[in-house]
């Protein structure tokens, strides 16, 4: 008995809840947006995170989608955060470095952007500084190599004098005043719903294509440990994402001009450790690495396989690296390319969705 | 969602009807897991795991860069043989205090005298390829073509690390390969004579000791078999043996 009457207060509050939490029937109450979620990830993986505060909307998305691409967001009005992540690159940058507002140059190679609601610890960036999608989106504007703003007051001003953005505002998050917590939210939901599940190696794990002997021999390279053994930190068929994000040194450089982890930590252990990238769409994201040193596969495999060189920190998982790496022979090395490229998929970048209209 | 939280509150007040039957008089208690982690004395935790320099049993110096590992099937067994099972399995990343801890989800046992069992990895049942979401996305799935399932241990390091020629070991254990398409199960089943007091609520310390990894029935020579080991047979067999004697049981706190 009591237990009914614990269950009914119980019922009684929540039922409260919701009411009080109901919006004025004037407001405009924005529509919930359904991510597009491959069905190998959703047998695969844990759910994507999106914070309880920024759930994603249509409106949000749109939104987020125009600003992306809109080079309002910069000083002069030159350049926009689409301008280092073109969707024909995977949301990646060609250059090296990629070119700000004033022509400057930044430290490191443009990252690609997609299936980032599953970067579940929710580190950004190579050396994972930013916490979150929102915070990320706040530096690029007012970084002097990117979007070159001061602060954020004048785009939040620009933002709220221009004839369309106050409405799309209010229609996303039903409120008037545009801020840069708003644009920034906008902007990650746009970012969560660039999903890529689609490539050849997708179908294959689907049963709708089969692989090449030369990629099939390249997937056991990946995942031979006395071959490639890539699949430690680059996932493997139940980890789709093909990144572990995690920090690692990878064994580029024998001492370090950029720290990545260790400059964010401050823990010498942490020097020369980035990000783990994935390796889908590789097709799309050259040059590779934290600094884009590498124009080709065919560099970054060499790398792999001789060019491996010792540090104090470098990951255990290096093996051989007093003889540069596991030197892979050169029929593992083309099979290895071979199968990496299945994991690109071309519906990603030519997604309309993901396109300026 | 407010329905979900709802139906939760739901169950969980019915299960609690169940679960407290009004004629059994032996109070009962809820258990929590909290495996600790040490090089012989040494206690290793995020902090020093990567800075602690320490010596194995065959006298090699090194360094450790990162213990992860998979234990399952928690089991209490009291003293006239009743084997309480806990749900759910455990992994930790010792690199990450918040995985120490494990409270398995429907776990009142009566207060009583018990033994600790519990699976190092999956046994054969429970190792599915690609079966159990949080493993995989802790990038933990042991290759197909050694048999599939998951890592059990995944312990990197270096070697020699007093010498010039310090050389990296990747101690990594699952399913042992025979040969191409015969595999062999590899879980172990540790068997913790400890008895274990449980008078109310309590914590049950279980202490993991690296060094036996290295030690017991099997001196390992790391100069011999430092990596690849995932494929190797016997190395995969030794390291199951040596497992046996990784685990003690600590301290019990209510
Ligand atoms: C001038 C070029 C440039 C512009 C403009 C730019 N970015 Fe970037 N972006 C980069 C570079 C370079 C990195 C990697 C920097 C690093 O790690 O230090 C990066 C990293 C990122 C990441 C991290 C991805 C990950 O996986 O960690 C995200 C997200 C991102 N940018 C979003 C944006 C958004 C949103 C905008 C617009 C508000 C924007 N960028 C504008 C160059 C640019
Ligand atoms: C110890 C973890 C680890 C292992 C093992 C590993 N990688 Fe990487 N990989 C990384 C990290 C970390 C980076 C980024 C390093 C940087 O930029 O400083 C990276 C970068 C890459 C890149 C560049 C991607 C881009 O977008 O810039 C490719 C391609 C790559 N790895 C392929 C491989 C292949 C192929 C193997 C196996 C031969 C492999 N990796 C093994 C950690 C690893």
């Amino acid at each position: 008995m009591r237990y009914w009457i614990a269950l009914c207060s119980i019922v009684l509050v929540v039922l409260s809840c919701s009411k009080s939490d109901e919006t004025p029937a004037s407001a405009y109450v924005p529509i919930p947006y359904q991510l597009d979620i491959p069905t190998l990830f959703q047998e695969k993986l844990i759910d994507p995170i999106i914070p309880i505060n920024n759930p994603l909307t249509v409106e949000g998305v749109a939104l987020g989608k125009r600003l992306f691409f809109d080079r309002i967001l910069s000083i002069d009005n030159t350049k926009a955060c689409a301008s280092c992540h073109l969707p024909q690159q995977a949301f990646s940058d060609p250059n090296q470095l990629s070119v700000g507002v004033s022509g400057g140059l930044g430290s490191r190679n443009s990252m690609p952007l997609f299936n980032l609601a599953w970067n579940f610890d929710d580190k950004y960036f190579w050396d994972g500084h930013a916490l979150g999608l929102e915070q990320q989106a706040l530096e690029p504007v007012i970084d002097p190599n990117e979007l070159g703003h001061s602060d954020w007051s004048s785009v939040e001003q620009k933002l709220n004098n221009h004839p369309e953005y106050p409405t799309l505002f209010n229609q996303a998050f039903g409120v008037s005043t545009i801020t840069k917590e708003l644009v920034t939210k906008a902007i990650a939901q746009f970012e969560r719903t660039l999903i890529s599940g689609n490539s050849k190696f997708d179908k294959f794990l689907n049963g709708e294509v089969t692989l090449t002997p030369q990629e099939q021999n390249g997937f056991d390279v990946f995942m031979d440990e006395t071959r490639g053994d890539c699949f430690h930190c680059h996932g493997n068929p139940n980890n789709p994402l093909w990144t572990d994000n995690q920090f690692h040194n990878n064994g580029l450089d024998a001492s370090f001009t950029d720290l990545g982890l260790g400059e964010v930590t401050g823990n010498p252990n942490d020097n020369g450790k980035f990000r783990s990238p994935s390796l889908r769409n590789l097709a799309y994201t050259a040059p590779y690495m934290h600094d884009g040193r590498f124009a080709t596969l065919d560099e970054v495999i060499e790398q792999y396989s001789t060019g491996l060189k010792a540090s104090s920190t470098i990951d255990p998982l290096m093996k051989k690296v007093d003889q540069g790496g596991v030197n892979l022979s050169d029929q593992d090395k083309a099979d290895l390319k071979a199968f990496l490229l299945t994991l690109s998929d071309p519906s990603f970048i030519n997604n309309p969705a993901f396109l300026p209209q | 969602m407010k329905r979900t939280i709802l139906l939760l509150i739901l169950a969980s007040l019915s299960f609690a009807c169940h679960e407290d039957p009004d004629d059994n008089t032996t109070p009962l208690a809820s258990i929590a897991f909290n495996f600790t982690h040490h090089w012989d004395d040494t206690l290793i935790n995020s902090t020093n795991l990567q800075t602690e320099i320490v010596t194995n049993e065959n006298g090699e110096v090194i360094s450790m860069s990162r213990i992860r590992y998979l234990v399952s099937r928690f089991q209490l067994i009291n003293t006239s043989g009743d084997v309480y099972t806990f749900d759910g399995y455990k992994f930790t990343d010792v690199s990450d205090e918040t995985t120490y801890n494990f409270t398995p989800e429907i776990n009142n046992i009566p207060t009583g005298t018990y033994t600790l069992r519990f699976i190092w990895g999956f046994n054969e049942a429970d190792n599915m390829d690609g079966a159990y979401q949080d493993l995989n996305t802790e990038n933990w799935s042991w290759p197909a073509n050694l048999g599939g399932g998951y890592h059990f241990l995944q312990f990197d390091g270096m070697y020699n690390v007093d010498t010039t020629a310090s050389s990296p070991f990747n101690y990594h254990n699952g399913t042992a390969r025979v040969s191409d398409g015969v595999f062999e199960q590899n879980f172990a089943v540790i068997n913790l004579d400890t008895p274990i007091l449980i008078s109310s609520d309590a914590s049950i310390e279980v202490k993991m000791n690296i060094a036996e990894f290295f030690k017991n029935p099997n001196t390992w020579d790391l100069n011999v078999l430092d990596t690849p080991l995932m494929p190797n047979y016997d190395a995969q067999k030794m390291m199951q043996e040596n497992v046996m004697s990784v685990f003690t049981i600590g301290e019990i706190s209510f």
